[in-house]
């Protein structure tokens, strides 16, 4: 799958007031990859998420999604270049006066002229395909677990098949056994559908497991990006520390497993 | 890249029967071959033809696994070469339901009956609720008495200020011109009878009575009530309250009695000031309108009102006070962890508060006619 990126930076630079999170930063995003985003709390990966996805306004610099520039677009033209998209947020940001069904049927009621009665059992069905149960439909946010809300939210993002998913540390705070069956889930998902995928994670096992290539950020900008071997081989103290630390050994033979 | 319609034909020769799909089956297009597709019924052997499919995503995977599965047929034989459509149709059959759950629906009039039979339990159910928790509160303002040092200074103080002291303004200004108001009815209905220094007993007895402190009640419960519901709701829904009580303070001593006790102590100051504001209004309306010097105004006041009617008006307030505190900590903590309840829980927190106040005016009233006040 080569030619044009999906996502591509160039000279990004975000600020909130004097504080410069992101500068000079380059990005290529090709499709129908695994992307993961690692570095350092604080480092700005979900400022880096919510500068592509338009929710924070960059200084400077070009952010293209599928080829387009989202600040000079259009209303309408933005609108179907966002709904080719699905973000999961970190603590899932599901609406919580609608259910999970209703939560995953808004963006088919707002883009598509589906039947009420499909939509809900399209709906149903985006549930089981996230690993929820169909009973958890009628259930409201609140009343369910943190692991069983970041599947609802991951229904929610792939409501409308898009082609670029965008997760923001989709295993945090799950357990292992959990994480691991949400990373097996993203990788069916993936290749079912031939998604590029955008994952913010600290999670090595989930690095391991499901990612084609990874972007390292750290000091304002991209450190390195590359796969797991070709990381390895970077000299640099975090990236080292990374992988070589008692986690990143941990998880190593994944790669092998996971392959 | 604009899609493709999609579309199908069931072609049946000799030995089998082909279903050709074509054009785009995404969630963008579905709806045009939605309905028809949903008709056709699939025999047992049916060939997929994917050969002129374009996109494939979950949703046009979904409903074409629902039409074979209808059919009884699965696995699928395909025809054609598609990069994606097997998998997806693996990957969606896996999750299907294998049988729809049958809808449930109640009968209209019972459905009726139902609502109005929870609603009338609820409402008896609340009111024995609220007498509950005004126990649970009276008996931690004891407990706490006991142990004077427990006592949350702080808090009490800072709820007297935000709620008693900031409510000043408000309460003055509305009492000052319902006294006003009233003023102005008594003078334009006495004069037929050159009966207007009686506007004076008039402005007396109703805002030392009641409106001083029915007023104040009614602010107190737009106001105060609103904020402390909502500020103890959304503590509820961070999971604040949960974290205090595994740090071993008690929501009730340290949310609930400071409000109490705060409002016990301001009501009536506020009901006074209230009291007061609606005076001056009559005053200042005997004054401009009637040529009722304030002087006489006063002493006329003194000599024609009883001072039990004050009292009457101040014994009320306290009780007002403690109602809107008591509505407001207990729907606060109702609230369940979604913004909705937080909002439900604020407008009964108010309509509640303001409902008693009424009530209670009501049934002081009778207290007191009886007593012969």
């Amino acid at each position: 799958m080569s030619g044009d990126p999906i996502i591509r930076i160039r000279n990004l630079k975000v600020a909130f007031g004097s504080s410069v999170v992101l500068e000079h930063l380059d990005l290529d995003i090709p499709r129908g990859e695994v992307i993961g985003v690692i570095g350092p709390s604080g480092c700005g990966k979900s400022v880096l998420l919510r500068a592509i996805t338009g929710l924070k306004p960059p200084e400077s610099g070009s952010v293209e999604v599928f080829g387009e520039q989202l600040e000079t677009l259009p209303r309408e033209a933005r609108t179907a270049i966002e709904r080719r998209w699905g973000i999961m947020f970190q603590d899932g940001a599901l609406f919580s006066n609608l259910t999970v069904r209703e939560n995953v049927m808004v963006p088919m009621k707002e883009h598509t002229r589906l039947s009420p009665a499909l939509m809900h059992d399209l709906a149903d069905m985006k549930i089981r395909l996230a690993g929820l149960n169909a009973s958890a439909g009628d259930k409201y946010p609140s009343d369910l677990s943190g692991g069983m809300r970041k599947r609802a939210a991951l229904a929610r993002a792939l409501a409308l098949d898009p082609e670029l998913l965008f997760l923001d540390e989709p295993t945090a705070g799950l357990d292992p056994i959990t994480a691991a069956g949400f990373d097996a889930l993203l990788r069916s998902l993936q290749r079912a559908l031939g998604l590029t995928v955008f994952l913010v994670t600290h999670d090595v096992d989930t690095l391991h497991a499901t990612c084609d290539r990874i972007v390292v950020l750290g000091e304002k900008r991209v450190l390195a990006m590359g796969t797991i071997p070709e990381l390895r081989q970077v000299d640099h103290p975090w990236i080292q520390e990374y992988f070589s630390g008692p986690r990143g050994r941990a998880a190593a033979p994944v790669i092998e497993q996971g392959a | 890249m604009n899609p493709v319609d999609p579309g199908f034909a069931l072609e049946t020769s000799d030995e089998k029967t082909i279903l050709r799909l074509t054009g785009d089956w995404t969630v963008a297009t579905l709806q045009l071959v939605e309905r028809e597709f949903a008709e056709i019924a699939l025999p047992a052997g049916v060939v997929l033809d994917v050969s002129a499919l374009g996109h494939l995503d979950t949703a046009g995977a979904f409903l074409i696994d629902r039409q074979l599965r209808a059919g009884g047929v699965w696995p699928p034989q395909f025809e054609g070469a598609h990069n994606s459509a097997a998998s997806l149709l693996e990957q969606v059959h896996a999750v299907s339901d294998p049988v729809p759950p049958a809808p449930h629906r109640p009968l209209g009039i019972i459905d009726l009956l139902e609502r109005v039979g929870r609603g009338t339990v609820d409402m008896l159910s609340e009111l024995v609720a609220t007498l509950a928790f005004l126990g649970e509160t009276v008996a931690t303002i004891f407990r706490l008495a006991a142990q004077p040092w427990k006592f949350r200074w702080t808090s009490i103080v800072a709820v007297m200020e935000e709620a008693g002291l900031n409510a000043m303004p408000i309460v003055a200004f509305l009492s000052f011109f319902v006294g006003m108001v009233v003023a102005y009815i008594g003078a334009t209905t006495l004069r037929d009878f050159d009966l207007e220094i009686y506007t004076v007993e008039l402005i007396g007895y109703s805002m030392l009575r009641e409106f001083g402190v029915v007023l104040t009640g009614i602010v107190l419960a737009g106001r105060t009530n609103s904020s402390f519901t909502a500020q103890i709701g959304t503590m509820k829904m961070r999971q604040e309250i949960d974290a205090m009580q595994t740090l071993g303070l008690k929501p009730m001593e340290v949310l609930v009695a400071p409000r109490v006790l705060a409002m016990l102590v301001m009501t009536p100051i506020l009901a006074f000031i209230a009291t007061l504001a609606g005076i001056a209004g009559g005053v200042i309306v005997g004054w401009t309108s009637l040529d009722i010097n304030p002087g006489v105004f006063i002493e006329r006041l003194r000599t024609a009102v009883p001072l039990d009617q004050f009292w009457v008006g101040m014994t009320k307030a306290p009780v007002f006070g403690l109602v809107v505190a008591l509505i407001a900590c207990r729907q606060g903590l109702l609230t369940g962890g979604s913004v909705q309840s937080l909002g439900h829980r604020t407008t009964t927190s108010v309509v509640q508060a303001i409902f008693s106040i009424i009530v209670l005016d009501a049934l002081f009233a009778i207290f007191y006619m009886e007593l012969g006040i």
